[in-house]
C-alpha cells in the first residue's frame, strides 16, 4: 500500500501514552488495532457519526417525526423551521417551551405559486416523546411515540421544510438513510461473498485459474460502470415491487463492485501462499478451504474489514446517482437519489434549496466511511513497526 | 516490447468480443425484441402487421433463429458495415442518432481531460512538497469533499448559484444567437463559456482522485534514499525535483487514461441530463427509459469501446516510458 497518512508516521509508534513497552507486548492483536485507529482523530469521529447512523436506522420510525406516508397537501415546499427553546415576543412576554413558528402562506397574483414565511406570531408546541402516528418498532412492537413531534399531530412541524410533494423533508430524510445506507452495506456484503470466494480461489491456486479468473476482473473493471448499471437496471419491468426493486438493484450493484475486493483478496493470498504456516498446515493434511479461510484469511482479516468500508462508498454514490437518473429505486422507496430528484428541477431549486439536504448527508456519510476505512488500513498492522 | 505490444492488442481483442456479448446480453434482457415493439406501435395507429409482415421484417432485422444466430447477425453487422441497428424512438439508424453526438461527448470529454491534468498536476506536486502544510491540508480537505461528492449534486448546487446570482442557467453548448453560425473566435468564446459548468462539475472528482495519486506517488518518491544522497551531495531542492522524482510521479498521468476518461463520460451523462447538452448521455437516459434497446445498447458499446481503447493508449505509453512494467510481465 503505497498511501499513508499522517498520524502512521508518527515516529512515537502504536503505543498509547498510558501503556509502556510492557503493555503492548502482552496486548492482542485486536487490543493493538483498537489503539492505532483510535490515534487516527477523524476516523475516531467518523465512527461514532457511522454508530449514530446506524442508531438512526434501527429506531427509524421512532426517530422520524412522521411516517414515510406522511402527506401535508396544505404545506408544500415550504421552508425548514428553527427550533427554538424559548419565546420572548409572545403574549406574556418571555417564556420557556420547546416550540417552532408557524406558517403564513402567501400566493404569488401572478404565477399563483404559494410560499411560506415562519410566523412568530403562530407558535406550534413541540415535545419530546409526543404521540403521533402509530407504527411497530422493529415491525413488532406497536407503537406510536416519536422522539421529536409537534404535541397537536396535525400541527405542522416541518425542521427541515417540506418537498414539493408536502411531505416532511426530514421524517423522508430518516426513511432514506435506511434505505441508501443499508444498500451500501448490504451490496458490499454481497460483492464481499464474491470477491472474497473467487480472490481466494484465484490467489490460493494460482496458474491457469487465476488467469481466467484475472481476465474476468479486466473485463468487467474495462467496461464503465455507471452505464453498465443503467443497461442492467433498465431490464427491469417498471410495475417491479419496490422490496424486490430494491433487492436486485442492491444486487447488481453489487455484481460491479466485487472485482475491486477480489483483487485485493487475491492479492493476500499470493503474497501469504509461500508462508510457512501454510505448508505446514497443507502437511498436517487440511483441506485446501479450510487452509484457505480458517489459516490465511484471519490473518489479514482487518486488511479485509478496511477494504469493505472503503468498498461502501462508492456503493452509496452509485445507487444515489442511479436512483436520482430515474433507473434506480423508485417512489414510493425512498432513498436519498430518490429524494434529490425533487430538487433537479431549476425552477423549483431556486426557491427551496433546502431540497439539498439529502446531498449533505450523502457527502456526511460518504466521507465518514471513507475516514474510517483510511482509520482502519492504517491500523490493519500493528506489528508494521 | 513488440511483444508487450501484441500481448495488450489481444487482450484488447478479447475484452472488445467480451463487452459485445455484454451488450447484446443487455440489449436483448427487456422482454420483447424491435419488431414486437414496432407492431404495437402499428396497432397503436391503428394499422396492424400481418403474421406474414411481421415474418419478414424479423428476417430483415436479423431477429429469426435463435440468440446465437441473432447475436452473429448483429455482431457481423457491426463488424462488416458498421450498421448498429435502428433507433426505434428516432426512427432513424442509430448510428445516424449517435454520430452528430459522438464528436461533441469527446470534444467536452478531452477539453476536461486536459483541463483535469492541467490544473491536478501542479496541485499534486504543491501538496506534496509542502506536506503538513496549510495549503496541504486545504487541497486534502477540498479532494476528500471532491471524491465524496456524486458530480449531479455539484451540478445542483452550481445551479442554484446561478440561478440565485445571475438569475439563468447556461444550458446547451451555445447561446441561440451562436447556434447555427459558422466557427469563428465569437462562436469559440460563447462556447467557452458555456463549457466552464459542465468541465467543473465533470472534471472535478477526476482532479480530486488525480491529485491524491499525485500526491502520494511524490511522497513515497520523496522519502527514498536516492533523493537524500542527492540532497546530501548539495543539489538545489528545485532541480533535484525536477530531475528525478517528478519524472516517476509522473506516470499517473498515463495510466488515468483508462480510468479517467470513463468516468468523464459517466460524468456527461449526470451533466449532460441536467444541462442538455447535445452529449451522449442525455439520449443514453432516454434510450434506456423507453427501452430503445439498440440505441442504449450501441451506446454503452461506444463507451466501452472508447474506454478499452483508452486503457490500451495508457498501458502502451507506460510500457514505453516505464521499462519496469514493459519487462515485469516476462520474468
Amino acid at each position: 500500500m503505497s498511501m499513508k497518512s499522517a498520524p502512521v508516521n508518527d515516529p512515537e509508534g502504536v503505543a498509547p501514552a498510558t501503556g509502556g513497552e510492557e503493555r503492548r507486548t502482552r496486548a492482542s492483536q485486536r487490543t493493538l488495532v483498537w489503539w492505532a485507529f483510535k490515534k487516527h482523530r477523524l476516523a475516531l469521529v467518523s465512527a461514532w457519526l457511522l454508530a449514530g447512523m446506524l442508531i438512526v436506522i434501527a429506531l427509524c420510525e421512532f426517530v422520524a417525526p412522521f411516517g414515510d406516508r406522511h402527506r401535508d397537501s396544505e404545506y408544500t415546499t415550504a421552508p425548514p423551521q428553527v427550533l427554538k427553546l424559548w419565546d420572548t415576543d409572545g403574549p406574556d412576554g418571555f417564556q420557556w417551551g420547546l416550540h417552532v413558528d408557524g406558517y403564513t402562506s402567501e400566493q404569488d397574483p401572478r404565477s399563483l405559486r404559494i410560499t411560506y414565511e415562519p410566523d412568530p406570531a403562530d407558535r406550534v408546541e413541540v415535545g419530546l416523546f409526543v404521540k403521533g402516528e402509530e407504527y411497530e418498532l422493529f415491525g413488532l412492537i406497536p407503537m406510536d411515540r416519536h422522539l421529536i413531534g409537534p404535541k397537536d399531530m396535525d400541527d405542522p412541524m416541518y425542521l427541515f421544510g417540506t418537498t414539493t410533494d408536502g411531505q416532511d423533508l426530514l421524517s423522508q430524510l430518516v426513511y432514506a438513510t435506511r434505505v441508501s445506507a443499508s444498500v451500501g452495506i448490504i451490496g458490499v456484503l454481497v460483492a464481499f461473498l464474491l470477491g472474497i470466494v473467487l480472490g481466494a480461489v484465484s490467489g490460493y491456486f494460482g496458474g491457469v485459474t487465476d488467469n481466467a479468473v484475472q481476465r474476468v476482473i479486466e473485463l468487467i473493471m474495462s467496461v464503465p460502470s455507471i452505464p453498465l448499471w443503467l443497461g442492467l437496471a433498465a431490464a427491469l419491468p417498471p410495475d417491479m415491487g419496490p422490496v424486490a426493486r430494491y433487492f436486485i438493484i442492491t444486487t447488481i450493484l453489487a455484481l460491479v463492485a466485487w472485482t475491486g475486493l477480489a483483487r485485493e483478496v487475491r492479492g493476500r493470498f499470493l503474497a501469504l501462499r509461500s508462508e510457512e504456516f501454510v505448508t505446514s498446515a497443507r502437511l498436517d493434511g487440511s483441506s485446501h478451504g479450510r487452509i484457505m479461510f480458517r489459516h490465511m484469511l484471519p490473518s489479514f482479516s482487518s486488511h479485509v474489514i478496511a477494504a469493505l468500508s472503503l468498498s461502501i462508498p462508492g456503493m452509496i454514490l452509485a445507487e444515489t446517482a442511479l436512483s436520482w437518473l430515474g433507473m434506480g429505486l423508485r417512489a414510493p422507496a425512498v432513498s436519498w437519489g430518490v429524494q434529490l430528484q425533487d430538487a433537479s428541477k431549476w425552477s423549483v431549486l431556486s426557491g427551496a434549496p433546502w431540497l439539498l439536504i439529502p446531498g449533505l448527508c450523502v457527502v456526511l456519510v460518504v466521507l465518514a466511511f471513507n475516514f474510517v476505512g483510511d482509520g482502519l488500513r492504517d491500523a490493519a498492522d500493528p506489528y508494521k513497526h | 516490447m513488440v511483444r508487450y505490444l501484441g500481448r495488450r492488442v489481444l487482450y484488447m481483442a478479447a475484452t472488445l468480443l467480451a463487452i459485445s456479448l455484454v451488450v447484446f446480453v443487455i440489449i436483448n434482457l427487456p422482454p420483447g425484441d424491435f419488431v414486437t415493439a414496432l407492431q404495437a406501435k402499428y396497432n397503436q395507429q391503428g394499422q396492424g402487421l400481418g403474421p406474414q409482415d411481421v415474418e419478414n421484417l424479423r428476417v430483415r432485422y436479423g431477429l429469426d433463429g435463435n440468440l446465437v444466430q441473432q447475436y452473429w447477425h448483429w455482431f457481423t453487422q457491426i463488424a462488416a458495415h458498421g450498421n448498429l441497428g435502428m433507433s426505434f424512438e428516432f426512427d432513424k439508424p442509430v448510428a445516424q442518432v449517435i454520430a452528430p453526438r459522438l464528436g461533441w461527448t469527446l470534444a467536452v470529454s478531452l477539453i476536461t481531460l486536459l483541463v483535469t491534468w492541467a490544473l491536478a498536476f501542479p496541485i499534486g506536486v504543491y501538496s506534496a512538497v509542502k506536506q503538513h502544510s496549510i495549503g496541504d491540508y486545504a487541497v486534502t480537505t477540498v479532494g476528500f469533499l471532491g471524491l465524496a461528492t456524486p458530480s449531479f449534486l455539484i451540478a445542483l448546487v452550481f445551479i442554484y448559484f446561478s440561478v440565485t446570482w445571475f438569475g439563468s442557467v447556461p444550458s446547451g453548448l451555445c447561446s441561440p444567437e451562436w447556434c447555427d453560425a459558422a466557427w469563428n473566435l465569437g462562436k469559440l468564446l460563447d462556447l467557452f463559456g458555456h463549457l466552464w459548468i459542465p468541465m467543473i462539475v465533470i472534471g472535478t472528482g477526476g482532479v480530486a482522485g488525480l491529485v491524491r495519486i499525485i500526491r502520494n506517488n511524490l511522497l513515497d518518491e520523496l522519502r527514498r534514499p536516492y533523493v537524500t544522497a542527492a540532497r546530501a551531495r548539495g543539489v538545489p531542492e528545485g532541480p533535484l525535483l525536477r530531475r528525478y522524482p517528478l519524472r516517476v510521479a509522473l506516470n499517473p498521468f498515463v495510466s488515468t487514461i483508462g480510468w479517467i476518461l470513463p468516468l468523464l463520460l459517466v460524468g456527461d451523462i449526470v451533466v449532460g441530463q441536467i444541462l442538455s447538452l447535445p452529449t451522449l448521455g442525455p439520449i443514453l437516459l432516454g434510450a434506456l427509459k423507453s427501452q430503445d434497446m439498440y440505441l442504449a445498447g450501441s451506446i454503452i458499446m461506444i463507451l466501452s469501446v472508447v474506454t478499452v481503447i483508452g486503457t490500451l493508449i495508457s498501458d502502451l505509453l507506460l510500457g514505453w516510458l516505464d521499462p519496469r512494467i514493459r519487462l515485469g510481465h516476462q520474468r
